[in-house]
């Protein structure tokens, strides 16, 4: 599967307070309104410059901070097709697989914003379609691979009443 | 058998096979717990997955800690929560009884070598009793209440020895800011942490978690202690025959070896808006302080508001100043009463948050400053917009430093206070 979007740029530490409020975080808000307000503490009016399938890219430590599984859910509400980022805290990547939000690790130096990026999935690939440069994913465990697979966690368990290790 | 990280001994055992770091685990989870605070709500992806009942009822726990009830919406959530444990028939901690982070440990939920899963990033608190202890989101803490299982990567440990003893006005939260400082917000990440050396060793078990519950703010997976006797004096009464020793085997293997030399640590600040942007409280001392919070998971046990009432006795926060105190769990509550340190505090000028998150996170919708204003709390997140407001800096600190400083209305660092 390959995804092409356009790059919006973020830098390293990007917390899940940033990516959504906590204090929208109480509110029975329904996960697309939230969208409205992702980035809004760093970026106010972020959500409102989202074309569907463009493309968040950071630098290092995309996702700490809180748990909530809020965060993946917000950036894919909000028309995100990716999150590539130099690293990712741990349970912020785990949330994202759970819930089909494609997260790449990689080296994201010399994409900017603007930059027109393709994903390749399958062979694990970032392309910056606009500098030309090619940089390869760090590779998933298998068990998330199947997650991934299967369409999220919910739908894996559904499935096979256990997590499929291999 | 080679020799094992503490990490690798619990995952083993929960896992059944000999694992080391890098290996990929289905493991056994001994104690479970979700709050309110989470959207979606586990229990919901629970039906999603098509499982009617949680998988053991005496190892998931709900705790009603981030809201107490500040809307409508929130009300009907814990109503909601309320009458998923009736059906289950699993225990909840109702709004009032405190952090799901120090509740658990306090009433003897889990014991060392134990798996905990908590759907809550300071779920890690735990690790100071020698339990794996890790947060997950909301559909991973589903899978954990469908099958009692959840998958690990079995984490490289950095050990991180304290060497020395702590100055006059320097404690756990100072040193905690200084492990932060040298790894940096993401040092640890995907890793464990283990915290030794003589420190940890002569520090009581507040302090411990208080070291623990900051293991995520460096990416951390874990923040382990080993069991000694400090560890079991504080568990044996609570968790009785479950009690037992984890250390880890002589000659692991470690992805890294810090050594800190606490003896020469002045008391730390945090400054805005990250949580490794660690410098002394003394090269902090002109800035003014319009709100202190003690409270949170991190630095607000029964110890921790002692010396703040130490500090403050007699005394009157600066003018200006809202101080605002929410004890973690009833339990510091009513220790605080029973010991006077409450009425101490109170009439120092402390306003009282309800035992729980109050005065942490902005949803609480409790503390909230205002644009400029500088708030120095002794929470473990200083996140922009964390208590609500964007516009507002939050500077973290230890109880004796936040203590100070509401009298002065600017930083103070104790150890220059300290008579």
């Amino acid at each position: 599967m390959i995804l092409r979007g356009r790059a919006h740029r973020f830098d390293d530490d990007i917390n899940t307070d940033y990516i959504i409020s906590s204090k929208y975080k109480a509110q029975t808000l329904r996960i697309e309104d939230a969208a409205k307000h992702l980035m809004e503490d760093i970026d106010p009016g972020f959500a409102d410059r989202i074309a569907p399938g463009d493309i968040i890219v950071a630098g290092r430590n995309f996702g700490c901070g809180s748990s909530r599984e809020a965060a993946p859910r917000v950036i894919k509400a909000a028309g995100i097709a990716a999150v590539v980022a130099a690293s990712f805290a741990r349970i912020f990547f785990r949330n994202s697989i759970n819930i089909g939000l494609p997260v790449l690790a990689c080296d994201t130096r010399d994409i900017g914003s603007g930059d027109e990026i393709e994903v390749d999935l399958a062979s694990g690939q970032v392309r910056n379609l606009s500098t030309g440069a090619s940089k390869a994913v760090q590779p998933l465990p298998k068990v998330m691979m199947n997650v991934i697979a299967d369409g999220g966690l919910v739908q894996h368990i559904r499935k096979h009443g256990t997590y499929r290790l291999d | 058998m080679h020799a094992q990280t503490l990490s690798e001994k619990i995952l083993s055992a929960k896992s059944g096979a000999s694992v080391r770091a890098g290996d990929i685990v289905l493991a056994s989870v001994d104690l479970a717990y979700s709050h309110d605070g989470n959207r979606p709500l586990a229990m919901d992806q629970l039906a999603e997955m098509g499982a009617a009942r949680v998988w053991d009822r005496e190892r998931y726990i709900l705790v009603l800690d981030h809201y107490p009830s500040p809307s409508q919406a929130v009300a009907s959530t814990h109503t909601r929560l309320r009458a998923f444990a009736r059906e289950q028939g699993i225990r909840l901690y109702d709004v009032g009884d405190g952090i799901s982070h120090v509740v658990l440990p306090e009433k003897g939920h889990m014991a060392p070598g134990d798996l905990v899963i908590g759907s809550d990033s300071h779920t890690c608190t735990s690790g100071a009793l020698g339990a794996f202890a890790t947060g997950v989101g909301s559909t991973d803490m589903a899978a954990v209440m469908a099958t009692g299982k959840i998958w690990l990567r079995v984490p490289e440990t950095i050990l991180v020895q304290c060497h020395g003893a702590f100055r006059r006005g320097v404690g756990a939260k100072d040193l905690a800011l200084e492990i932060a400082r040298i790894l940096g917000a993401d040092g640890a990440t995907y890793q464990t942490i283990e915290y030794a050396g003589a420190v940890i060793d002569n520090l009581g078990m507040e302090g411990r978690f208080t070291i623990a519950n900051m293991a995520i703010e460096v990416g951390a997976k874990a923040g382990l202690i080993a069991t000694d006797e400090v560890t079991r004096a504080w568990l044996e009464p609570r968790v009785g025959s479950r009690y037992r020793q984890v250390k880890a085997d002589e000659g692991a293997s470690y992805a890294r070896v810090v050594d800190i030399d606490v003896g020469v640590l002045r008391p730390k600040v945090a400054r805005p808006h990250n949580v490794d942007n660690v410098v002394d409280a003394a090269s902090l001392r002109d800035v003014p302080v319009h709100q202190v919070v003690i409270g949170t998971c991190n630095a607000a046990r029964i110890g921790d508001l002692a010396e703040a009432a130490r500090i403050l006795r007699g005394r009157k926060v600066a003018p200006g100043v809202k101080l605002v105190v929410t004890p973690p769990s009833r339990d510091v509550l009513t220790d605080a009463i029973a010991q006077g340190v409450l009425s101490t505090l109170v009439e120092a000028g402390a306003v009282l948050g309800v035992p729980g998150c109050s005065g942490c996170v902005g949803g609480c919708n409790f503390a909230i400053p205002d644009a400029g204003q500088n708030v120095l709390t002794t929470a473990n997140r200083n996140f922009k917009g964390r208590l609500g407001n964007p516009d507002a800096f939050l500077y973290l600190a230890s109880p004796a430093t936040a203590a100070y400083s509401a009298l002065a209305g600017r930083i103070v660092d104790p150890h220059e206070a300290m008579p």
